[in-house]
């Protein structure tokens, strides 16, 4: 659409009437299948649309008993686990950056390890480290077992990430750092870090919505979290399949605030004094950002931000 | 920026973590010891109508019934009620997050391993609950050729498939609520698990007059009150509390005001059961 | 260790973790599939397809697997009564569970995959796209002969971080009775409850041995196929 794009020539009036009839196409598509849906549903066979199935969202029962309390346990789990992810992520992304070979070995053979379990065998195992070699007793032990679960796993995807931030710094970057006198370890926490946290930002922030959905699994540890409440709610009204949209709309609101959140705070880190990576030049296909509603611009690498590729700029920074 | 932002990430879940740690040496566990008073924790279900329900904020049910009846006459002033999952139900009783457990807990040789168990007080057997128009369904032997659902990790519906209606096509959900609206959608024949599970969901307002249990139940389940293992004083305490509750009329009162209400009868012969001994 | 041996003897978990991998290569194909039409969408000239794609993903990646799957089944198979087989075949739950398991996957995965795509995209230089434009190729041929296959191999990576998850998270179509891995782990809980630990090592092991040779061929992949500039 924009003038950005260079996937494709400006369309001129055949090309534009076209993409009319394209456009048009797939609006009634859509409006067909949503008819298709709609007509289903309120099928008598099914009377999924009566009000008994859908006025109980209006109570304040379902939201106090129910959805709120779940809510709030699915963001305590997440918040946990997000502030823990990063912490240990960049500890075992520094570690397989060390120079030590031993040191490296160990955290690439933790991460690679733990990246290949499923996250759900990850809180289980937790759940049960922590009621038989730990003692932990009472309600803290679902949330160790849920929180623990998810950063193992999570810490191991943000440190590939750290690395593959990294690795592709140009080489410049680290002789200069080792040129004007620092050590190695001053050389990637003051140089190398910065750069490629900011670079690998997007990714690292999709990782957070992962987090958020992931904790749902919790409920197979009596962990009290808005899966597990909404499908209760399901029983009580009897309303499952209604429920289950409820659900997914709450979810889908939660995820887009926290990637809107994400992309906002990436924008100030971007714009801070040590963020040099951050370079004007838009050689990328990216639509610009009124073609994407929902995902900021910022969401996607920008083309000279990606790890591993040309050690030489190719053209002067901007 | 992002160097001076790291510590303060890192200090913040240091402190996070610390915090966590503090107050799990300040938490409480699930209940002191019978005759003392105060609150006790008891896992219930919360997803299964009729037995254990959470409904809004209360909850109701013939467990929470029993529950509620067996608490007070331990001495406890308050109850709370906490879900426990099936997969989960012994390590909640081995890390103190319940006292006991009404949850339509079968006993088994292999789950006495890890806890102890007290009644039963309730002898479930399994059964079929199909809509209220189906007639041809009057028991497994005409499910052939029929679609049968229960729930992942059971043994129910298995058995009929290998042993009676070698035909029946089996589905299978995480939770019963789901089989219950599949058969309500008309895309299974019938659900199978112990009766008084699928009375319960026949009772429910929503469904009230669509649904029926076959009521030729084919298998015999003990449901007992989870505890810790070897904790026979309290074994003891429940048994005697049980022996009252039966005797009193309490037991046939809360079933008639729960389960019964779908017009449900327990099997007469095995029921009100007789507890089994402490071991 | 007698419990590992009880276990092997008592389940069929090879048949099991079949599932497992069949549920992951259909998954993956459909994946692949409905994720490259959604970046094309994307970035096609029609502004009405860009925002279709935008929704997609938007609506796709922020909904837990669990509802998809649950939706997929009891919203779609079985109330609005889209059967993935005939009605009257003696296989129809399991074939039905099956396909309809797969589709959850597919969708769910491929917007990761058109994100992995897009990316690869980006790391296409603009000069490849003005040149092709430039010798009268148009959007389609464009993205056909020069863009796609250079961006595929640039996202060689991230699609590979797709798989893996994909692979691992088959384990939630167990909520519909597919019989995986994680169906089995159930059946084996309810019935051996005292051999817990065995069961877990068991299926740890198994996705380990599954996908950790998919994380070590991807890496070596995009370290042959990427394209170096």
């Amino acid at each position: 659409m924009s003038a950005a794009s260079v996937l494709f020539d400006a369309p001129g009036p055949r090309a534009r009437a076209r993409h009319r009839v394209i456009a048009a196409a797939g609006v009634l598509a859509l409006l067909g299948l949503l008819a298709f849906v709609v007509v289903r549903l309120a099928d008598p066979a099914n009377n999924q649309l009566t009000a008994e199935k859908w006025l109980p969202f209006l109570t304040p029962t379902a939201w106090t008993a129910y959805l709120l309390p779940g809510l709030g346990g699915t963001l305590l789990a997440a918040a946990l686990s997000v502030l823990l992810s990063i912490v240990f992520g960049l500890l075992l992304g520094v570690g397989r950056l060390a120079p030590q070979r031993w040191l490296r070995w160990a955290c690439g053979a933790f991460v690679e390890f733990f990246r290949s379990v499923p996250v759900l065998m990850m809180m289980l195992f937790a759940y049960y480290a922590g009621l038989f070699a730990l003692r932990i007793s009472g309600p803290l032990l679902p949330l160790f077992g849920v929180v623990v679960g998810l950063t193992v796993y999570n810490s191991c995807v943000l440190a590939e990430l750290v690395r593959s931030g990294v690795n592709g710094l140009p080489a410049g970057q680290r002789e200069s750092g080792l040129a004007i006198g620092l050590t190695p370890f001053q050389t990637l926490t003051e140089i190398l870090l910065p750069q490629a946290i900011t670079a690998m930002l997007p990714s690292m922030l999709s990782q957070l919505v992962v987090i958020l959905k992931d904790s749902a699994l919790g409920s197979m540890i009596a962990y009290l979290e808005l899966l597990r409440s909404g499908t209760n709610l399901a029983v009580a009204f009897a309303n499952l399949i209604p429920t289950l949209i409820v659900l997914a709309v709450i979810y889908i609101v939660l995820n887009s605030l926290l990637t809107r959140l994400a992309a906002a705070v990436e924008q100030r880190l971007r714009r801070g004094p040590r963020a040099i990576v951050t370079q004007s030049v838009t050689a990328g296909f990216v639509p610009g950002p009124a073609a994407e509603p929902d995902v900021p611009e910022t969401i996607m690498p920008r083309p000279d931000d990606r790890p591993g590729r040309r050690r030489e700029p190719r053209r002067p920074r901007g | 920026m992002m160097t001076g932002g790291t510590p303060r990430w890192a200090i913040g879940g240091a402190l996070v973590l610390a915090l966590g740690m503090s107050g799990c040496a300040g938490a409480s566990s699930a209940g002191g010891d019978p005759g003392s008073g105060g609150k006790v924790t008891v896992g219930i279900k919360f997803d299964q109508p009729g037995l254990g329900l959470k409904n809004g904020d209360s909850f109701e049910g013939f467990d929470v019934e029993v529950a509620r009846y067996v608490a007070k006459e331990l001495g406890y002033t308050d109850v709370e009620f906490r879900e426990t999952p099936s997969a989960q139900r012994e390590t909640m009783l081995q890390s103190d997050q319940v006292k006991m457990i009404f949850a339509t807990y079968s006993i088994t040789d292999d789950r006495k391993k890890k806890v102890s168990f007290a009644g039963p007080y309730f002898i479930a057997g399994q059964d079929l609950l199909v809509s209220a128009s189906a007639s041809g369904i009057t028991g497994p032997e005409s499910l052939n050729g029929k679609k049968l659902c229960s729930v992942v990790g059971s043994t129910s519906a298995k058995k009929i498939k290998d042993t009676i209606a070698n035909e029946v096509q089996l589905q299978e959900y995480d939770t019963y609520s789901k089989c219950v609206e599949a058969l309500a959608s008309g895309s299974i024949d019938a659900v199978t698990t112990d009766n008084v599970i699928l009375a319960g969901f026949a009772a429910q307002p929503q469904y009230a007059g669509k649904l029926k249990v076959v009521g030729k139940p084919f298998s015999t389940e003990r449901y007992g009150v989870g505890i810790k293992q070897g904790d026979t004083k309290l074994c003891t305490a429940i048994n005697d509390a049980l022996a009252k509750m039966v005797s009193d009329g309490s037991w046939q009162k809360a079933l008639d005001d729960t389960v019964g209400t779908s017009g449900f009868t327990p099997d007469a012969a095995t029921n009100p059961p007789k507890a089994d001994a402490c071991a | 260790m007698d419990g590992l041996a009880t276990l092997l003897r008592e389940y069929d978990v090879l048949a099991a973790f079949w599932m497992t991998v069949q549920l992951t290569a259909w998954g993956a194909v459909g994946a692949l599939v409905v994720g490259t039409v959604v970046a094309v969408a994307r970035v096609s000239p029609v502004g009405v397809l860009q925002r279709f794609g935008a929704w997609f993903v938007t609506l796709v990646r922020n909904t837990p697997l669990t509802l998809i799957v649950a939706l997929c089944s009891l919203g779609i198979a079985n109330t609005l009564k889209v059967q993935l087989a005939p009605a009257d075949s003696p296989t129809f739950i399991v074939d039905n569970g099956f396909r309809w398991g797969v589709v959850a996957l597919a969708v769910y995965h491929a917007a990761f995959v058109a994100e992995a795509i897009r990316s690869g995209i980006n790391t296409v230089p603009a000069g490849q796209a003005e040149a092709a434009r430039s010798i009268g190729l148009g959007f389609a041929a464009t993205l056909r002969h020069v863009v796609l296959p250079q961006a595929f191999r640039g996202a060689i990576a991230p699609l590979g971080n797709t798989l893996i998850a994909l692979t691992k998270n088959t384990t939630v179509v167990a909520t519909v009775g597919v019989a995986e891995a994680a169906y089995l782990m159930r059946n084996m809980i309810e019935f051996n409850p005292s051999l817990l630990y065995a069961i877990f090592a068991l299926l740890a092991t198994g996705f380990v041995v599954l996908t950790l040779p998919m994380g070590l061929l991807f890496t070596w992949l995009s370290n042959r196929l990427g394209v170096h500039r």
